[in-house]
């Protein structure tokens, strides 16, 4: 019978220990069998949380169900192994059988330490671990307002936030005198809690808990809080509490067994990974190494490679892990490099306004020996890399504030670590680039970098690129297969040359007949640059259907017409001519979310018969076809509301009509509110602008859909007139340098130096191009015309809107049903 | 361009099933076309997408969109793969190859194509 490996828990670990298996054919000459106590297969728990923005159990899953059975491997779901016999060398499991094995790999993790307080065992009482545990927080916090966390680390933080997200009032409780306290100083322990307390989550420090409060049904009315810095005890009001404050490995078989274990819990291993009885290892949060138990992902990757090398007769051992991390905590940027709490010469970047803290020690000898970085971690490269080479730093302030390409702080050293979650280093990457890996996925699926928490895939990014330029080869991100260079360059290429048919630029700076990729990004480049009609000549061939028939295609073939309304102000005049036109075509009519009205179901033929009444009555295009301006969205502002500190409808309008039928990369969304409580929600915009007593802060780079993006403050207080100046060059200098369909808040998160190098290039004109950009706002603004307007007054034009050429009736309405009085497809 | 013999037109006229395709029914200009762009026209009561390509050449798919349902193909973008003219729907994007009919996203899935030329200034598309 072929030797037998059982593996105890299948959770992070003990998966990567099948995969390292596998890679090393252990699954061809061994029998593997996994007992896994939950009833769910490894998923990733270091993204538990975003089980609570959406992520499926399945998009957590670490591997489709079919792997284990296309490799052997016996995965018993829900069977938890309960004694381990070392004399027998066999393993007995919740379900009575008896297993022995050759080989047994311990990857048990670790439990979530609930503190032995009065009531800590109360109905709404929960831990933050499983995805059983996250479904049961949800589940009970659909009838609570409140929710406390005790525990105010990395995984308190977390559960606080999807407490916050599930809706609830949110507090953390923490004992120590700051958040985070093994990870940070306090100065970076400040700068988090000021971004907490943004996010309206309330934190109490140097406070003790006393107990749970109950009712008298034994379900969770508080937290009782005493002793600490505050001695008075209190209550805070809750019918939810969340435990994260800690963690013990469960090492309970290896203890019953007799097997030595730590001070304060794990199995106690050797550098193989094996602990005292023989075939046995430990591996994960559940192993003790050196007198420590790792409570990161990463170390235990490691541990789980050796293992299988160990097993597989290779050499592999474990050295122990530095505990550099670098994580994002509530949208927070947060690390911490070798000893934070080290003492010595120290050097500190601090910007209390934003939020930033990077503080570095370094020791007679000018060697980092530790560092915090908190709201920037983009040092984070070079200080590893610093640490773990020990040279001498010769200019630790341009460490911790890194120019955005290349610059002074030098490449980083092929050891520096990259990716913290897979321990993977520069060298590694830069080998990977080598060996053909030219792209971020490529480099992903070799190097495994980046699958994990995914914070190091912008550094992956500018690696691959450094390496590629190293080695002479170039860096290209190809548009499409019939233009080799970005959209950028292309955009340069138009530009420069004043090509402005396609025919000519695929001729001369491509190949083929185009596709449905470049043909609309090179029509959208046109329309930017010159902003003639968006149909004329043999523009009409690049535009997708929307662009063509200037409508939204709709999932039956017919289209959706969207005027403008500047602002969401609409008189009642306008609203009575929507309602008719509406009414005669028999078009569905709905609000939209950008605050106008959508009517749907216009076959093609009816559209300039239903834009020339609406053109009749003053309505323009609103393209909600077009990758171009949206809205701009607003609030009542000082014309009505108590509140309000500016014409927030006035600015709306103003800007609406000033970037109205700009063309871009994706489309635009603007919003203008009239004081702080942002009823518009500009800080969802690509552009938000939200009133002061003085004049108009501005943020830009928010998102909403798929990945919501919060904006970024580029400026305060600004008059109108720089306001605008400072949205024209910032909209420009994205629609030139942006890719394709790249939103603004993507292309500002992968802009290196990100928003600070936004504000450097837009309020500073550090690129000296600030009046180019303006130059080419100005161009648009002056030759806007509506395209609708345009399409009417022109018999050739109008002939396009023909759905069927040899018919003059046009195709029938396609079936239609009714809802709620109004008629949808079928 | 058809790929029908002009001399055979009568025979095909009488006897539809003779050259695989039958009577040849006009559907519009060639003016009326847009090089690299398509229109619908209704061929015994069946939508079909015809295309101009700005080489000059002439080809017909149908209309309907398998994956949508919709009849839409003639407002898809016109491209092509590997030098092969494609049309990519405008509702989910899939791409078909002009001269075959076939999908390039999911290549059990295919459209009917017509023969199409043109006459005095007119095109034709052949009715089976
Ligand atoms: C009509 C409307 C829904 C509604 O009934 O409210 C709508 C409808 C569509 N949205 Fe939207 N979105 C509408 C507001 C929004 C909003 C809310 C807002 O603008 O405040 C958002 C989130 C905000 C944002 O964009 O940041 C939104 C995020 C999206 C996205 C995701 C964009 C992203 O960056 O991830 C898409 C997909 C895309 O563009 O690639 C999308 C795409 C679409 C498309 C174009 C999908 C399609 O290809 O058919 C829909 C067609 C519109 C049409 O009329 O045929 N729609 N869409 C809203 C039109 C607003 C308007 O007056 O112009
Ligand atoms: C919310 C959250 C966020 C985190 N974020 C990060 C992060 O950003 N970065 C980072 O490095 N780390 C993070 N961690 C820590 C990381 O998840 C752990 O270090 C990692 O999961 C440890 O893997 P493991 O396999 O050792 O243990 P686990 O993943 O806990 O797996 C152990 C498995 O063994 C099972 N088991 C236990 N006893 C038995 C038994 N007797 N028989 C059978 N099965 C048993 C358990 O049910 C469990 O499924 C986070 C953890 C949480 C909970
Ligand atoms: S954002 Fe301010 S001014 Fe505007 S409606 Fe809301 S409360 Fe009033
Ligand atoms: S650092 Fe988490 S995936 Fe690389």
């Amino acid at each position: 019978m072929a030797p037998t490996i059982v593996v105890v828990g299948h959770g992070m670990v003990g998966h990567r220990f099948l995969e390292e298996a596998v890679a090393r054919g252990l699954h061809e000459t061994h029998r593997i069998v996994v007992l896994a106590e939950e009833r769910r297969a490894a998923y990733d728990r270091v993204h538990l949380s975003s089980f609570f923005d959406g992520a499926s159990t399945e998009d957590l899953a670490l591997s489709p169900d079919e792997w284990f059975l296309d490799h052997g491997i016996e995965l018993a779901l829900g069977e938890p192994a309960t004694e381990l016999l070392v004399h027998e060398r066999t393993i007995v499991t919740a379900a009575g059988r008896r297993i022995p094995y050759d080989a047994c790999v311990l990857a048990s993790g670790s439990s979530a330490f609930v503190p032995p307080i009065d009531g800590h065992d109360a109905a709404g009482c929960f831990v933050y671990r499983t995805l059983d545990d996250l479904e049961a927080i949800r589940a009970w916090a659909s009838g609570a307002s409140a929710g406390v966390v005790v525990g105010g680390g990395l995984l308190g933080l977390e559960a606080a936030n999807a407490v916050r997200l599930l809706g609830l009032r949110t507090s953390v409780v923490e004992m120590a005198p700051r958040l985070m306290a093994v990870q940070l100083d306090d100065g970076g322990g400040r700068a988090l809690r000021g971004h907490v307390d943004a996010l309206g989550i309330e934190v109490h420090t140097g406070v003790a808990v006393a107990g749970v409060a109950t009712t008298p049904d034994g379900r969770v009315a508080g937290l009782r809080l005493g002793g600490g810095e505050d001695a008075a005890e209190r209550t805070l009001p809750a019918e939810l509490v969340v435990f994260a404050a800690g963690i013990r490995p469960r090492d309970q078989l290896a203890r019953v067994a007799d097997l030595p274990v730590g001070e304060r819990g794990g199995v106690v291993i050797d550098d193989r990974c094996a602990t005292a009885a023989p075939g046995v290892y430990a591996i994960g949060e559940v192993a003790c190494h050196s007198g420590r138990v790792y409570g990161l992902v990463a170390p235990g990757q490691v541990m789980a490679e050796v293992v299988a090398d160990q097993i597989a007769g290779g050499g592999l051992t474990f050295a122990g892990a530095d505990l550099s991390t670098r994580l994002k905590l509530l949208g927070v940027e947060v690390a911490s490099v070798g000893n934070p709490h080290a003492e010595g010469h120290e050097i500190v970047v601090s910007d209390p306004l934003v939020g930033t803290w990077k503080r570095a020690v370094l020791d007679d000898e000018h060697r980092l020996v530790g560092a915090v970085l908190v709201g920037d971690a983009a040092p984070f490269g070079h200080l590893v890399s610093a640490l773990r080479t020990g040279t001498a730093v010769t200019d630790a302030l341009a460490m911790l504030s890194p120019p955005p390409v290349g610059g002074a702080a030098g490449p980083m050293a092929d050891e520096a670590s990259v990716c913290s979650c897979h321990n993977v280093c520069a060298g590694t990457i830069r080998g990977a680039v080598d060996d053909g890996h030219e792209e971020v996925p490529a480099v992903k699926a070799c190097t495994k970098a980046g699958t994990g928490c995914g914070s190091c895939v912008p550094i992956l990014q500018e690696l691959i690129d450094e390496q590629l330029a190293a080695s002479g080869r170039a860096v290209v991100r190809h548009l499409c297969p019939h233009f080799a260079m970005s959209r950028a360059e292309l955009f340069d290429v138009v530009s420069v040359t004043g090509i402005r048919t396609f025919r000519e630029l695929v001729e001369r700076h491509g190949t083929g007949r185009g596709c449905e990729i470049c043909k609309p990004a090179v029509a959208s480049m046109f329309a930017s640059l010159a902003s003639g009609y968006i149909l004329d000549g043999e523009q009409a061939s690049l535009q997708d259907t929307n662009d063509h028939f200037l409508a939204n295609l709709q999932r039956d073939g017919t289209y959706s017409v969207i005027p403008r309304i500047p602002g969401g102000e609409i008189t009642p005049e306008k609203l009575i001519v929507i309602g008719e036109v509406a009414r005669d075509f028999d078009l569905y009519t709905k609000i939209t979310g950008g605050q106008r009205i959508d009517l749907l179901g216009a076959r093609v033929d009816d559209l300039p018969a239903i834009w020339a009444r609406l053109v009749a009555a003053g309505f323009e295009s609103g393209h909600a076809y077009g990758k171009a301006l949206r809205t701009v969205k607003s609030c009542v502002g000082t014309v009505w509301c108590r509140y309000g500190v500016q014409d927030s409808v006035q600015l709306a309008v103003d800007l609406e009509l000033r970037y109205r039928g700009l063309r871009s990369p994706h489309k635009l969304k603007m919003a203008v509110s009239g004081c702080a409580r942002e009823c518009a929600e500009a800080q969802g915009k690509d552009v938000g602008v939200i009133a002061t007593e003085r004049g108009w802060n501005l943020y830009v780079g928010g998102n909403g859909g798929m990945r919501p993006a919060h904006a970024q403050l580029l400026a305060e207080d600004l008059d109108t007139e720089t306001l605008v100046r400072s949205i024209d060059r910032y909209l420009m200098w994205y629609i030139r340098t942006a890719d394709r369909l790249e939103r603004t808040a993507t292309w500002q998160r992968k802009l290196p130096g990100g928003i600070d190098q936004v504000r450097r290039v837009v309020m500073d004109d550090a690129l000296g191009i600030g009046a180019d950009l303006e130059a080419d706002m100005a161009r648009h603004v002056e030759s806007y015309e509506c395209e609708w307007t345009a399409t009417l007054n022109d018999a050739e034009r109008l002939s396009r809107f023909r759905s069927i050429v040899n018919d003059p009736e046009g195709a029938p309405l396609p079936t239609r049903v009714e809802i709620r009085g109004q008629r949808v497809p079928e | 361009m058809s790929r029908v013999p002009d001399a055979a037109l009568d025979v095909a006229a009488r006897n539809p099933d003779a050259l695989g395709a039958g009577r040849w029914e006009g559907v519009c200009r060639i003016h009326d076309l847009t090089p690299d762009r398509g229109v619908a026209a209704l061929v015994d009561g069946v939508p079909v997408a015809v295309f101009l390509l700005s080489g000059g050449e002439l080809l017909a798919i149908d209309d309907l969109d398998p994956f949508s349902g919709a009849s839409v193909l003639s407002r898809g973008i016109v491209g092509d793969v590997a030098g092969e003219p494609t049309v990519a729907s405008p509702v989910y994007k899939q791409r078909f190859l002009l001269r075959t009919g076939r999908c390039i996203e999911d290549p059990s899935v295919s459209v009917v194509t017509w023969p199409v030329r043109v006459r005095g200034g007119r095109v034709e598309v052949a009715v089976p």
